[in-house]
C-alpha cells in the first residue's frame, strides 16, 4: 500500500466515525425518553445541531479535496469530471436538507475510489513482479579485481562473473565454467538449461549451480532483458480496437448523459408547472422541482464511464503480462485482440515446424552392412563443412581416422570426393552419380539424398532430413482445436518433402518450392481474399522472413531467445522454439477478449439499468455511487483475471 | 528527442487520457503517449522546446491530478 493510500484510508476511517456519531446523535431523540425541554431548549433541536456539526466535519474531512478539484475544474471550464458531479450531487442533498445523505454519498464515493486505487495498485504490482527480470548489478573483472557496477556501465568485450543464484545481467558468451540456467523468467520454461564455455548466454536467466565467466557481447541497452522490458512496457501504447471504442464511446456518451440529466431535472417539473398555469390538470399538482433535480443528479453520478476507461486497458495489460509469463511476448493490445480473430495460420516449415537442423534419418546400403556404409560415408564427409556432411558425421558413433583421408575435393552443387586409404570415394547427389556412370538409382521422397560410391562400386544412399520439433503435432492439433480453420505451410523445400511433412502433421495446404519473395506474394494473396475481420497470422523463425512477418496481420516469430532479428521484426515473439505456444497465445487472447467483453457489457448494462431506475425515481444516490465506483471496482477485479493464464 | 516521465501516484485513468491529450497539443511535442498502468509518459519533443515543455507538463499534471508527482527519467 502506498503512502497516499494509507493516508486516505485513515481519513476514510475518521470521517466514517464522525459520520456514525452524527447518525446516532440525529436519531437519539427519536428513541430516548429524554425530556423534550431542558431549561427552555428543545432537546431534539440541540441534537440535530450537534449531529449536523458532526456531519459537516465528516463531509469536510472526506470531501474537501473533491470540492476543491471541482472548483478548479470549473475555473478551467472543464467541469464535467467526477469531482464536479460528486460536488453538485452532495451539495444538492445539503440544500434539500439531508446532511446525512450528502455525507454518506461522499464517504461511499471515497471508499469506492480507494478500492479502485487499491486494485489498480495491486495489479500494477503483480505486473511489475512479472517483469522483475531486471538485473540490478554486474560483477565486472577489471584490473585483477571484481567490481560490482550497474549493468549500464559494462562495455562490450569485458568479462563479467556470475555467481550461483545471480541473474545474468547482460548477453554474452560463456568463457569459463559449466553450470545450469533457470530460464523461466524469459522462456516460461521450468526445465533448467545446461551451459558450457563457448555457448551464448542470455540476460534475465538465473545462474543456478556454478560460477560462470562471461564475455559481454552487448551493452545493457541492447541486451535481451532491456528489449523485453521495453517491449512489454510500451505494449499498451499500441491500443486495441476495444480501447479505441471505449474512448470514442466516452466522447459521445458523456454529453448525451449530461443533456439527458439536465432534461430529467428540468423538463418534467417545467411541464407540470406549465400545466398548472394553463390549468391542464384541473386542480394544481405539485411540480416536485427538488425531487426531479435530485433525480437528475443521481443520473449524472451513475453515468461516469470510469469502469470502462480503467478496466479495458487493464484487461489487455493483464493478458499481455500473463502471456509474458509463459514466454510469449505480445507487442501491443491490438495484436492480442487480433489474435483472437485468427482463422488462418500460415507457417514457415524450416525452423518453425521443424528443428531447422539436419539429421541422418535413414540409410539404404547395397552389398555392405549398415555399419560399414555409415563408416565410409562419415569418412567421405568428414572434411566438409556442409551442414549435410556434418549431420552424417555426427550420426556416426565410431572414430574417424583422419590419417586415411587424402585429396579431398568439393564438387559444387554435386558433392564431395576423397581418397580413403588410396581408394577414391564419392558422396553426393544423383547428378554426381550419373557422372560416375551409375544410373536408375532408387530414391526415397523424403529429405535430401546422399549417394555413396567407393571406386567403381555403388554402395547405396542415406537420407538426411530436418526433423520435426517435439511438439509440432500437438501444436497443429491445438490450433485446430482453437478454431483455426486454415493451416498453410510455406516452404522453399521441394514438393515431395513438403507434402510428406504436411501429411504427417496434419497441415491442410502446402505451398512448396517458394523463394522468399514468393512467400510475401502468397500472404498478400491470402490477405486480399480474406473475409470480414478474420485475421491472418504468419509464423516464422524471424531469421529471413522479416518481410512476411511485417506483411501479415500478425507476425509471430519463434525462438526469440537470443535472436534480436526475431524480436524486432515480429508482432508477437515466442521466446522458446515451441510451436505449441501459438495455440496458448490464441487461448490467452480469447480469454482476455471475453473478459473485455464482460466488462463492457456488464458495466454498460448495470449503468443503463440504474439510469432507467433513476429516471423513474426508484433508486437514490447510493445506487448511483455503486454504479460508478462499485462497478469500476468489480470491473477491475474481473480484469485482473486476465493476468492468471492457467 | 524522446523524453520519459514517471507520473507517480497516477490512478485516474480518465485523467491520464486527458493529460496525454493536452501534452500532445503542447508546442514542440510531436507525440505523446501515457501508459496508465506503468505510469509512464513518453513524448517526442523538439530539442529546443524540451525545457519549456517539461514545465508545461508539470503544470498540466498539477491541474489535472494534484496528487501526482512528475519525475523526469
Amino acid at each position: 500500500m502506498s503512502k497516499k493510500l494509507k493516508r486516505q484510508l485513515k481519513r476514510i476511517g475518521i470521517s466514517g466515525a464522525l459520520f456514525a456519531a452524527g447518525m446516532v446523535l440525529e436519531h437519539i431523540p427519536e428513541f430516548g425518553n429524554i425530556a423534550a425541554n431542558v431549561k427552555g431548549f428543545d432537546l431534539a433541536v440541540i441534537f440535530r445541531v450537534i449531529s449536523a456539526l458532526f456531519f459537516i466535519a465528516s463531509y469536510l474531512l472526506i470531501g474537501l479535496e473533491v470540492v476543491k478539484s471541482a472548483i478548479s475544474g470549473v475555473r478551467r471550464k472543464q467541469m464535467m469530471d467526477e469531482n464536479f458531479l460528486m460536488t453538485i450531487a452532495t451539495f444538492g442533498a445539503f440544500f434539500l436538507g439531508d446532511l446525512g445523505e450528502a455525507c454518506a454519498v461522499m464517504l461511499f464515493y471515497q471508499v469506492g475510489e480507494w478500492f479502485q486505487s487499491y486494485a489498480v495498485g495491486k495489479s500494477r504490482k503483480s505486473i511489475k513482479e512479472l517483469m522483475d527480470i531486471c538485473p540490478e548489478y554486474a560483477n565486472v573483472k577489471r584490473a585483477d579485481s571484481i567490481e560490482e557496477v550497474d549493468p549500464d556501465e559494462v562495455q562490450v568485450g569485458e568479462i563479467i562473473v556470475i555467481k550461483p543464484g545471480e541473474r545474468v545481467p547482460l548477453d554474452g558468451i560463456v568463457r569459463e565454467g559449466f553450470s545450469s540456467l533457470d530460464t523461466k523468467a524469459i522462456t516460461g520454461e521450468s526445465m533448467p538449461r545446461d551451459i558450457k564455455p563457448g555457448e551464448q548466454i542470455v540476460s534475465g536467466c538465473v545462474n543456478m549451480s556454478a560460477v560462470l565467466e562471461v564475455e559481454v557481447t552487448k551493452v545493457y541497452e541492447n541486451s535481451t532483458v532491456a528489449k523485453i522490458l521495453d517491449l512489454v512496457e510500451n505494449a499498451s501504447a499500441n491500443k486495441a480496437e476495444a480501447e479505441q471504442f471505449i474512448s470514442r464511446f466516452a466522447r459521445v456518451y458523456t454529453p448525451i448523459v449530461v443533456y439527458s440529466a439536465m432534461a430529467l431535472a428540468f423538463v418534467p417539473p417545467l411541464f407540470i408547472t406549465l400545466g398548472n398555469i394553463l390549468g391542464f390538470w384541473g386542480s394544481p399538482v405539485n411540480a416536485g422541482w427538488s425531487d426531479w433535480i435530485y433525480r437528475g443528479l443521481v443520473f449524472l453520478v451513475t453515468s461516469c464511464p470510469c469502469a470502462l476507461v480503467i478496466s479495458i486497458p487493464l484487461s489487455f495489460f493483464g493478458g499481455i503480462g500473463g502471456a509474458g509469463k509463459e514466454g510469449i511476448l505480445i507487442k501491443g493490445s491490438n495484436y492480442l485482440e487480433a489474435l483472437a480473430k485468427v482463422d488462418t495460420v500460415v507457417m514457415d516449415k524450416t525452423g518453425t515446424l521443424t528443428k531447422g537442423t539436419f539429421s541422418l534419418q535413414e540409410t539404404h546400403p547395397i552389398h555392405v552392412s549398415k555399419e560399414d556404409f555409415l563408416k565410409t560415408l562419415a569418412h567421405v564427409e568428414y572434411l566438409s563443412n556442409h551442414p549435410i556432411a556434418k549431420s552424417v558425421v555426427s550420426a556416426y558413433q565410431g572414430e574417424v581416422d583422419e590419417q586415411l583421408l587424402h585429396n579431398m575435393k568439393e564438387i559444387p552443387g554435386k558433392g564431395i570426393q576423397v581418397d580413403i586409404a588410396g581408394v577414391t570415394c564419392y558422396g553426393g547427389n544423383y547428378r554426381l552419380m550419373e557422372e560416375l556412370g551409375f544410373s536408375n538409382l532408387q530414391e526415397s521422397s523424403l529429405g535430401t539424398i546422399v549417394h555413396l560410391a567407393k571406386g567403381k562400386e555403388y554402395l547405396g544412399y542415406a537420407v538426411v532430413a530436418d526433423s520435426l520439433k517435439r511438439d509440432t503435432k500437438e501444436a497443429i492439433a491445438g490450433m485446430k482445436a482453437c478454431g483455426v480453420s486454415r493451416l498453410i505451410m510455406l516452404t522453399g523445400d521441394k514438393k515431395e518433402t513438403a507434402e510428406a511433412v504436411a501429411a504427417e502433421i496434419g497441415m491442410d495446404t502446402v505451398c512448396a518450392e517458394l523463394l522468399p519473395v514468393d512467400k510475401v506474394t502468397r500472404v498478400e494473396e491470402l490477405l486480399a481474399k480474406k473475409k470480414g475481420d478474420a485475421k491472418i497470422c504468419f509464423v516464422g523463425d524471424g531469421m529471413n522472413d522479416a518481410p512476411v512477418l511485417a506483411r501479415a496481420d500478425i507476425g509471430i516469430a519463434m525462438g526469440g531467445m537470443g535472436s534480436d532479428a526475431a524480436i524486432e521484426a515480429a508482432d508477437i515473439v515466442i521466446m522458446t522454439d515451441e510451436p505449441s505456444k501459438i495455440a496458448r497465445a490464441i487461448k490467452i487472447s480469447r480469454k482476455t477478449l471475453s473478459i473485455v467483453r464482460q466488462n463492457i457489457v456488464g458495466a454498460i448494462g448495470i449503468k443503463v439499468v440504474v439510469l432507467i431506475l433513476t429516471a423513474l425515481g426508484y433508486v437514490g444516490m447510493w445506487a448511483a455511487v455503486f454504479a460508478d465506483v462499485g462497478v469500476a471496482f468489480l470491473a477491475i477485479l474481473n480484469a485482473m483475471r486476465a493476468l492468471k493464464t492457467k | 528527442m524522446k523524453k520519459v516521465y514517471i507520473l507517480e501516484d497516477l490512478d485516474c485513468a480518465h485523467c491520464a487520457a486527458l493529460i496525454e491529450e493536452e501534452v500532445g497539443k503542447l508546442e514542440g511535442v510531436s507525440k505523446s503517449s501515457l501508459a496508465f498502468l506503468t505510469q509512464k509518459l513518453t513524448i517526442e519533443v523538439a530539442e529546443d522546446k524540451a525545457a519549456a515543455v517539461e514545465k508545461a507538463i508539470i503544470d498540466i499534471v498539477r491541474k489535472r491530478e494534484p496528487d501526482v508527482t512528475v519525475i523526469a527519467k
